[in-house]
């Protein structure tokens, strides 16, 4: 293993930033593993230093492919994470939204180009994604539809789903997105949770990214069998939204098969306890996301079910 | 006449409303939007709305028409200081169209489109953020600019800025509105979280002239300048190299040469200049950098060069 600085940038009063990639095995560029770039990202982070851990073994006991390079890089905004901000602290801009980034722009336009400039070339990439609201996800992995896309190469990860996501206008400047636009085939992972640390989940996320280097060839590991994956379309899957607004308790677990009807969870009012509503699916299914905040507004997500 | 034209149950006792106010007189059914407060840090168009309508008030007998003021389209950032969304951390300016069947804020997106859209002209009023000041102006891309650049002339402005369309931009209110058939014109003027009354009084007199323009004020108006138009000239951005805090020496509005002085970049705990900055190409500075700390890539001016061949007009 190399630790090697990707990408440095001075600030005005902090510790230069060091954007830091492991390097694992030697040879053809073929997968980079893109931890968190935003400063809530922890989770993201955390699989990312568990994959450190799995491909240090691995490479000790000689088990990473001839001509096969890794990278992992767990963490681009680590100068958000350590101030409790999300987004880059002094101007709230989103790194994800500013690639393929552009050396002579703003600053988090730079930090995107210097990433990218980096992790650019490889045969695959795998962000650990997270979702703007709070909540948790069934660990998944997604791939834009940008026409550039293998989706079968998604079940190599042995996750339960592989979901297809039409990128919207805004997509176009994710690093995901810009991955597959330059011959990179993109995924990203969801390891359900973000703020905190879900041992299970990451368990998951670790052993489905092992599986899928795996699967290419580009490690051989031992891994629990997985899943055999459902590849669906994200226009396809059931959004449940709050009809309104108080205290809000789920009553289901993701993961769990819900049937047409079924009460997921109640809201109630906030001053006087009653119930204001109840959340029934409308379809059937499992349950891919729910809602993790005590309070909710009205016309929340607050599940979402693969039918 | 106040309207609440979309609103959200927030979760502890309270609504989220977007309000408008429809001042109207006369028979005609012209009708002018003007719209602002999509992002809390922005505060030059809170004080243009109440300049416009306690005119309006005053003078509503010069008025054959309807003047909607839609003063907070995020009124919740507005009300805490923050630029964006506050629940979400989401720029409510990349969330148009939004969706009738979507989540809170994409339905109150669709609500705020679906009322604007069938006025004559919009008129959608930024500030810039706080790190930037901006010289009146008005911003189009390349596709709408045959439709709007007559506009945008009428509406006393020093500058209209025709940019390259990016698809990012497809998510905003104003391209959203262009796309339906409503003429919208965005205003950049002033810096984040400041009143500028200057720039109010100069955009005030602008919007008189569009409504007269458009038939629907027949009361007194002032003169109003030739915008220069960016077509033909390029843009040249200064950006820091170093990081420290920015002391510029060129003022905003200055005419300066490539590789003029326009300020530098110090350090305070070395008692160093880290960076000396220079003007990129010759041409008027129309943004300059407010916010004194910067980064590698911050942003300090924005320069506009004189036409191909031509003397700055």
């Amino acid at each position: 293993m190399k630790r090697k600085v990707l990408f440095s940038m001075k600030s005005p009063y902090r510790e230069q930033l060091d954007v830091i990639g492991f390097r694992f095995g030697h040879g053809k560029k073929s997968a980079a593993i893109v931890g968190a770039m935003r400063g809530n990202e922890v989770q993201q982070m955390y699989v990312c230093s568990r994959m450190v851990q799995e491909l240090k073994k691995l490479e000790a006991k000689g088990r990473i492919a001839e001509d096969c390079e890794i990278m992992v890089i767990p963490c681009v905004n680590y100068y958000s994470m350590n101030i409790g901000k999300r987004f880059w602290a002094m101007d709230n801009t989103d790194i994800n939204r500013m690639f393929p980034g552009y050396d002579q722009g703003e600053t988090t336009q730079r930090i995107a180009d210097g990433l990218f400039s980096k992790i650019q070339g490889y045969e695959y990439g795998i962000q650990l994604a997270s979702f703007y609201q709070v909540g948790n996800f069934l660990p998944h992995v997604k791939m834009m539809d940008t026409g550039f896309m293998q989706p079968d190469l998604m079940k190599d990860f042995g996750l339960q789903f592989g979901i297809l996501r039409k990128p919207r206008p805004y997509d176009t400047t994710t690093l995901n997105y810009n991955w597959q636009v330059w011959e990179t085939k993109a995924f990203s992972v969801y390891a359900n949770a973000t703020d905190d640390i879900d041992e299970n989940a990451a368990d998951e996320a670790v052993y489905a990214i092992l599986r899928f280097l795996d699967k290419r060839g580009i490690i051989s590991a031992n891994t629990p069998p997985g899943y055999i994956t459902k590849i669906i379309d994200e226009s396809k899957t059931m959004q449940i939204r709050s009809e309104a607004s108080g205290i809000f308790k789920s009553l289901i677990d993701i993961g769990k098969r819900v049937e047409h009807g079924d009460v997921l969870g109640v809201i109630s009012d906030p001053f006087e306890g009653e119930g204001v509503s109840e959340i029934r699916t409308p379809v059937s299914g499992t349950v891919y996301f729910e809602y993790h905040d005590p309070l909710i507004n009205s016309n929340t997500v607050c599940f979402k079910i693969i039918k | 006449m106040i309207e609440t034209i979309a609103t959200a149950a927030l979760a502890v006792n309270e609504n989220m409303n977007i309000q408008k106010r429809r001042i109207g007189n006369g028979k005609s059914k012209r009708r002018l939007s003007l719209v602002t407060g999509t992002h809390g840090d922005e505060l030059e168009g809170q004080y243009l709305a109440y300049m416009i309508g306690s005119y309006l008030d005053e003078n509503i007998g010069s008025l054959d028409g309807i003047v909607d003021i839609y003063p907070a389209l995020n009124p919740m950032g507005i009300d805490s200081i923050t630029r964006g969304v506050p629940m979400f951390d989401l720029d409510m300016n990349r969330v148009f169209p939004g969706s009738k069947d979507g989540t809170m804020i994409e339905t109150l997106c669709a609500s705020i489109v679906d009322d604007i859209a069938g006025s004559d002209v919009c008129v959608d009023i930024h500030s810039s953020n706080i790190f930037l000041k901006e010289i009146p102006q008005i911003r189009m891309s390349v596709p709408t600019a045959p439709t709007l650049l007559p506009y945008a002339k009428m509406m006393n402005v020093d500058f209209v800025w025709i940019h390259e369309s990016a698809t990012v931009l497809e998510s905003t209110l104003a391209h959203t509105l262009n796309t339906r058939g409503t003429k919208t014109l965005v205003v950049e003027m002033g810096v984040g979280m400041r009143i500028t009354k200057e720039y109010c009084q100069q955009l005030f007199d602008g919007i008189l002239n569009l409504m007269k323009e458009l038939g629907m004020w027949h009361g007194e108006t002032a003169h109003v300048r030739e915008p220069i138009v960016s077509e033909g000239r390029e843009v040249g951005f200064v950006n820091s190299d170093a990081a420290g805090i920015f002391v510029p020496c060129a003022d905003f509005g200055d005419t300066v040469n490539k590789g003029d002085h326009i300020g530098d970049v110090v350090d305070p705990l070395t008692s160093q200049v880290v960076e000396k900055v220079e003007a990129v190409c010759n041409g008027m500075i129309f943004t300059l950098r407010e916010y004194p700390v910067v980064y590698g890539g911050s942003l300090l001016a924005r320069i506009l060069q004189p036409c191909e061949g031509g003397e700055e007009e």
